[in-house]
């Protein structure tokens, strides 16, 4: 039996299971690919039930997708697709050992995420003070047809979980943000930003998704 | 006939039962035959091939086969594809319910059944059919899910809360048959058992005469009127507040005058509204279309005598 | 030929202290604390089956009411699936043993190991307080709109699976990416164990799958707690939707109970008929093709729910479909044993029991795959026994084979012989009297979740009760001989079975490196044609 010895080379951040640098990151990226898709399975459940609903009573999901504001949907794609622009800003600068700017980028990107939190924040408190609520707690009578709760628990729930994950997100980049400012992070190991960073996009995606069939599709 | 059933069946009291025995046993039989195949194999192999001493050795190398790999592959896929196609047949001649088949309406409820037969008649836990003729069910749930099983018609669906489900069955002999309840439904779901009765087609008509004499005997005409206008459905073309729906309302209508699409008119009486109701098309009220359906075979006298009666009480 | 005592440096021994075993990153000790826990689970759903069993040994009341029957029968199906068999042979065995086999000094994300044991207790945890807070009553499958409305402890339960959930995709994530990334030098995909395949199968089906059934607790509970009406009739919502949901995982959910026992098997057939496995790749792919179907199947629990004649002749085709992988393997196995060397070996008597067990589970699910004869037979104790047979007779034997076949390497020391075959026939005998009478009450008729039921069914109810004393006492002694040989067990070398895998290779128990030096491979898992290797 041969003996394949590596430990010649070992820098900090490699842990002591893995055998080079690569290995780690290429099983990191693989590890949170298939994250990425339990997260697409979970938020599928629910794309199913808007198709289902809204292929029971599209009258309904019309007239009540009326009641959501495109502009403020708009702005926050718009605050959403910005902020995926400067993670990957954070990333390619952290690439280059640029961590200061990099820093600028990610500290960006949670201002952006923070103003994407604000504005769902004024149109979540709008329909309650509406009564435009999930289920049993639905009081509103402005709109026309049979169980119009339906509609607002399917937003609640698609944008409510989306809203989880956008603060999950906020404190994730939070820790990059961290190990970067310890310089932890740099041209040779930034595997963590890199993976925060595709989540991100993934946060991001869900909602370009969530944009059209809850505001724009009428 | 078949009344014992067989080991592993219970009898076989449907038209369709035999069909459904029949794929039972021939998966049945297919089964033992590869079961047998494979711990016959396997016992012969472990025996005949057993350790000997505890000397290691080394084993011939066999890592494939093909023919042997095409053979287990192929042959199983044949025999399910066979099955496959008989289940799905059998299943459309068990969910295909025919035409001419009598109706009930199944309630299941926590934790009873509720039979309503077009008659009027309502039975809770006991179903009475006659024999030889199909029978269509129609259920619903008042609460929350319940399954209607039969095991001697070989019969099980679901029945729910927010839509229909349908069944059906013909009874091939007179007897008494176990219905249960096959969806967990709490606490009492054990109990939740009901009977078919199956009876010859006299002894159902008159078991539904009965009931239905029963029905309205003692309850004043009027009274009786008022629940047939209900049962029977008259509320979906005749209102009571002087609407006009498909037919004209019944509020006021006794003792006007109508007029026909003829251009004939007639004071609205005892006759005319009998003739109405058994030979709509006689007289038809202008602005209408001649719609109604003749109630000649689905009203008996007593009930006609009740719904003038009921239609004279409502005043202008 | 064996060593005076254990040796030195093991993971067991070395580092001490109850510290270093709880915030351990070590896959061996993290293996070692799954089996701790889901065999506390086991023991504990094991009780509620003996009950239900006593309680239905009389069509009348024996010893409980007819509320604490539900409630007993659906915290043993509870606590069996989610907390016992689920993570069973992959978060204990794999953990254990995957690692070794793939020549690796750990999994790729030995924290998050940890954190899914810790995940998997506090889940746990709120499982037990459903227990004692009214136990739930709904049956493991939680149907609305009876759980949305039900007065018990539903909650509770519905965040237990919620939360067991992410510790399985925690598993299955860990496991895929270790078996991509982590394999030793020389060990190709065509070199790598059955096992391995199958736990890499399992994997894609918990990462998959358990996302599904996570949204569908959250809409239960989100339902009870704030009349979401998603699943209400009365809101304008569909129960059946529910179904769907729930199936759409717990169907995928049944391969991950099964696949992995599969693997065993491999390992088990292979090591103890000293054989070259028959057809390495049939049933390698077959388990990856098991596993996609699976996600195509789940309609067939659903045929008498009320869904289109077209959707239920599509799930029924399918269904018989995903049958002929599972009739290959066995196939395979059969084959396998020609020209053997076989020993009869207490892992062997268990891997035989499985061939016998899972053709009755197999062959009976294409009854039930039949449209015409699954109306007749859905909800009945046929169902009971067939999904027993499958997960019962040929999970949970597998992974008693397992335990029995990795014992000394996990331990170092060896059982009694004599008692571990003793045992492994009392099981198979308690467990063959206890549910084959169940297939014939079912055919007769007897629906399940049944508290008291019509008097003819009482023959067999007899039968299975007694059935289930059997499969106690097998359960009780092979208790008191495994926990007896962790400390008096007679010591072992490193390969006490003469098997060629890679977990073989190291001292028993492993160093806490797993391997002094990384080994390269040079052969397949089964080439027993070419290497002979002592029993040591």
């Amino acid at each position: 039996m041969a003996t394949t010895s590596t430990h010649s080379a070992h820098p900090d951040y490699l842990q002591h299971h893995f055998s080079d640098p690569q290995q780690q990151q290429e099983a990191a990226k693989l590890g949170m690919w298939i994250f990425l898709l339990t997260e697409v399975l979970l938020f599928g459940g629910l794309f199913c039930a808007y198709v289902i609903y809204r292929s029971w009573d599209p009258q309904l999901f019309i007239n009540a997708n009326k009641e959501l504001s495109v502009p403020l949907g708009a702005l926050n794609t718009i605050v959403l697709i910005t902020s995926s622009v400067t993670m990957a800003l954070a990333i390619r600068c952290v690439q280059l050992n640029k961590s200061k700017q990099s820093a600028a980028y990610l500290i960006a990107t949670l201002a952006f995420a923070a103003v994407f939190l604000v504005v769902k924040y004024f149109e979540y408190s709008h329909k309650i003070h509406l009564g435009q609520l999930p289920g049993q707690f639905y009081t509103y009578t402005g709109i026309e047809g049979n169980n119009p709760h339906i509609f607002f628990s399917v937003y609640f729930m698609m944008t409510g979980l989306h809203g989880l994950h956008v603060l999950g997100g906020m404190g994730a980049i939070g820790w990059v943000l961290w190990k970067t400012v310890k310089r932890q992070l740099h041209s040779e190991y930034y595997t963590p930003m890199e993976n925060v960073g595709l989540y991100w996009h993934l946060v991001d995606m869900i909602w370009i998704f969530l944009f059209p069939l809850l505001y724009l599709i009428g | 006939m078949n009344n014992q059933g067989t080991f592993m069946m219970p009898p076989a009291e449907s038209t369709l039962a035999h069909e459904v025995d029949a794929l039972y046993y021939f998966i049945y039989y297919v089964s033992l035959f590869f079961f047998v195949l494979i711990v016959a194999c396997s016992l012969y192999f472990v025996l005949r091939f057993r350790r000997k001493g505890k000397q290691v050795e080394r084993t011939p190398d066999i890592s494939h086969n093909t023919f042997l790999e095409i053979l287990w592959t192929v042959v199983p896929t044949v025999i399910l594809a066979i099955i496959f196609v008989w289940g799905f047949r059998g299943y459309l001649k068990l969910t295909i319910v025919p035409k001419d088949a009598l109706q009930i309406k199944v309630t299941g409820q926590r934790w009873f059944w509720s039979f309503d037969y077009p008659e009027g008649v309502n039975s809770l836990n006991d179903m009475v059919v006659p024999v030889g003729k199909p029978i269509a069910l129609l259920m619903s749930s008042q609460d929350v899910i319940h399954s209607f099983f039969v095991p001697a018609f070989r019969i099980k669906q679901d029945v729910l809360p927010n839509r229909y489900t349908q069944a059906w069955f013909e009874a091939k002999n007179v007897g008494e048959y176990d219905l249960l309840c096959a969806e967990f439904c709490g606490t009492q779901h054990s109990s939740m058992l009901g009977k078919v009765r199956v009876v010859s087609t006299q002894d159902y008509n008159r078991w539904l005469e009965e009931a239905v004499g029963s029905l309205g005997a003692g309850m004043p005409l009027k009274d009786l009127g008022e629940k047939l206008y209900t049962s029977k459905q008259c509320f979906t073309c005749h209102s009571l507040d002087g609407t006009k729906i498909q037919g004209p309302s019944f509020k006021g209508r006794f003792g006007s005058e109508a007029v026909f699409t003829d251009g004939s008119k007639r004071t609205v009486d005892e006759n005319y509204l009998r003739e109405s109701i058994l030979n709509p098309q006689a007289k038809v009220v202008a602005g209408y279309l001649p719609v109604m359906p003749t109630y000649q075979s689905l009203l008996k006298e007593r009930e006609v005598d009740a719904l003038v009666e009921f239609i004279k009480s409502l005043k202008p | 030929m064996y060593d005076k005592a254990l040796p030195q440096p093991n993971y067991l021994s070395e580092p001490k202290g109850l510290k270093s075993w709880l915030l351990t990153t070590d896959h061996k000790r993290i293996g070692l604390m799954y089996f701790a826990a889901i065999m506390g689970a086991f023991i504990l759903g094991g009780i509620f089956a003996m009950l239900i069993r006593i309680e239905l040994i009389s069509p009348s009341k024996v010893m409980m009411g007819a509320d604490a029957y539900n409630q007993v029968f659906t915290l043993h199906g509870a606590i069996m699936i989610f907390l016992f068999i689920i993570p069973s042979i992959p978060a204990a065995l794999g953990n254990l043993i995957l690692p070794l086999m793939l020549g690796a000094k750990d999994v790729a994300f030995p924290r998050l190991n940890l954190c899914s044991w810790y995940i998997y207790v506090f889940g746990a945890l709120f499982a037990v307080y459903s227990m004692f807070a009214n136990a739930v009553d709904t049956g493991w499958t939680f149907y609305t709109p009876y759980s949305s409305e039900t007065g018990t402890a539903v909650i509770s339960m519905a965040l237990a699976v919620f939360i067991l959930g992410f510790s399985s995709i925690f598993t299955g994530l860990n496991f895929i990416v270790t078996i991509h990334k982590l394999r030793a030098p020389g060990l190709t995909w065509y070199k790598l164990p059955l096992f391995v395949w199958a736990i890499y199968a399992t994997g894609i089906l918990q990462v998959m799958a358990t996302p599904v059934i996570g949204i569908t607790m959250v809409l239960l509970v989100l339902e009870r707690v704030a009349g979401i009406g998603i699943f209400d009739p009365a809101m304008g919502g569909d129960p059946v939707l529910f179904q769907h949901f729930f199936w759409f995982y717990s169907h995928p959910a049944v391969y991950i109970m099964i696949l992995p026992g599969m693997g065993i098997i491999s390992e088990l057939i292979t090591a103890f008929s000293r054989k070259k496995i028959f057809g390495y790749k049939a049933i390698a792919y077959s388990s990856l093709a098991i596993a996609f179907i699976s996600f195509l199947v789940w309609g067939h629990h659903m045929f008498v729910s009320g869904q289109s004649r077209f959707a239920a002749m599509i799930f029924s085709f399918l269904t018989f479909f995903v049958a002929v992988p599972s009739a290959i393997k066995v196939f395979n196995w059969m084959a396998t044993l020609y020209k053997g060397s076989i020993s009869f070996a207490t892992p062997m008597l268990y891997a035989l029991s499985f061939l016998f067990l899972f053709a009755i589970g197999g062959l009976t699910g294409v009854f039930l795959g039949a449209l015409a004869v699954d109306v007749h037979l859905h909800d009945t104790y046929f169902v009971v026994a067939h999904f027993h047979y499958v997960m019962m007779g040929g999970t949970v034997v597998a992974l008693l084979g397992g335990i029995h076949y990795w014992w000394p390497k996990v331990f170092g020391r060896m059982y009694s012989e004599v008692w571990g075959k003793v045992c492994a026939a009392l099981v198979f005998i308690g467990f063959n009297v206890t549910f084959l009478p169940q297939f014939v009450m079912g055919s007769q008729g007897m629906p399940r979740r049944y508290y008291t039921y019509p008097e003819q069914y009482q023959a067999m109810h007899l039968f299975s009760t007694i059935g289930s004393w059997i499969l106690g006492v097998g359960f009780l002694i092979m208790t008191i001989y495994l926990l007896h040989s962790v400390f008096k067990g007679r010591i072992v070398g490193k390969n006490p079975w003469g098997a060629l895998t890679l977990e073989w290779e190291t001292t028993s128990p492993p160093s806490p490196h797993n391997f002094e030096a990384t080994p390269e491979v040079t052969h397949g898992p089964y080439d027993y044609d070419k290497i002979v290797v002592e029993p040591t």
